[in-house]
């Protein structure tokens, strides 16, 4: 069994790479997270596939995303996959481990400021998830299929991502 | 506590060092910005610790540095260390890592001898502990990452802060 270590370490790895790199004006935050994850992304994918026959198609690619890929590193499957059968692939995650502890100051109960702290979660979500977009990415890319990943958090964990196959 | 494959954390981290030397392009602000993040996530993970790891008050400073070798380490890296060479005064000891997660897998590139790769480390060791009001200093004297034998940190106890006790009412 390979190596173990408390899923705390990640989450706050995770949240103080967001919080360093979004104080910082140097390089454009994102696009630092974004290299981080996808390199990442890639020396996973890499490792989970070492032992196994090349995945061909790009669909056998993200099924081995949605069902493996995620398993190891968000704990759970993809709960829904849709495709328009020309690359856009559309993979929803009803409770998404990594927006689950997110929250922002309580709200005052009902009315119009509710729903303001709900798209301010919303937003908060958009920081957190180029990391994982990128992870997502690398893998991707590791195993063969050039893609663009964007998720949208509207009523988070419920994440939905959005792969966009590249052409050739 | 719940648990993931380590090598998503090590490889995390090991491709967030890379960007941070890409992105700072100097060993010394790497180490610098390395500390300060792990202070930052040490000022977080004593709460987790606090809340799981069902232990009680430590009566001093070594009693401490035992909670942190022993209960620390195995909680969050599943890993533990050594502690040795106390000084007389009892303020200053060293935790031997003997086996280190974040290493595996890493090895420095020419051009990178100063870096202080697990420095993260010495940056939450020293965070969490000043949440329990005890103010410390930490660093790497020896690192396996650069030919030494063992990893060992230093642990210096710079003062503890007393708490005020009864609190004013109209705090």
């Amino acid at each position: 069994m390979p190596r173990q270590c408390s899923e705390t370490c990640l989450e706050l790895l995770a949240l103080e790479l967001v919080r360093a790199y979004g104080r910082q004006s140097r390089v454009p935050p994102a696009a630092a997270v974004d290299a981080i994850g996808f390199r990442t992304g890639r020396q996973l994918a890499e490792r989970y596939t070492a032992n196994r026959a090349r995945l061909g198609e790009p669909l056998e690619v993200i099924k081995f995303v949605c069902k493996e890929f995620w398993m190891e590193v968000f704990r759970k499957q993809v709960d829904n996959l849709r495709t328009n059968h020309r690359g856009t692939f559309v993979l929803k995650d009803n409770t998404f481990r990594w927006l689950a502890k997110l929250s922002v100051d309580p709200a005052p109960p009902a009315g119009a400021a509710a729903t303001r702290a709900v798209a301010s979660v919303a937003e908060l979500a958009r920081d957190y998830l180029v990391l994982p977009c990128a992870l997502v990415r690398g893998a991707l890319a590791h195993l063969g299929v050039n893609a663009a990943v964007t998720a949208e958090a509207a009523v988070p964990p419920a994440c939905e991502f959005t792969v966009t196959i590249k052409p050739r | 506590m719940e648990t993931i494959n380590a090598e998503i954390f090590t490889l995390t981290y090991g491709s967030m060092v890379r960007q941070l030397i890409a992105d700072l392009e100097d060993i010394s602000a790497v180490n610098k910005q390395l500390d300060e993040m792990g202070y930052n996530i040490g000022i977080r993970l004593i709460d987790e610790f606090l809340a799981k790891s069902k232990t009680g008050k430590c009566g001093d400073f070594r009693e401490t540095v035992d909670r942190v070798a022993k209960v620390g380490f195995r909680m969050f890296l599943n890993t533990t260390a050594a502690v040795t060479n106390w000084n007389a005064e009892g303020t200053e000891c060293s935790l031997i890592l003997e086996d280190n997660p974040l290493t595996d897998f890493v090895e420095l590139p020419e051009g990178c001898q100063n870096l202080v790769y697990c420095n993260v480390l010495c940056g939450v060791i020293r965070g969490a502990l000043e949440q329990v009001s005890i103010n410390t200093e930490c660093s790497f004297v020896r690192d396996v990452l650069r030919g030494s034998d063992v990893s060992e940190l230093r642990l210096k106890l710079l003062s503890l802060n007393k708490e005020e006790y009864p609190f004013k009412d109209d705090d």
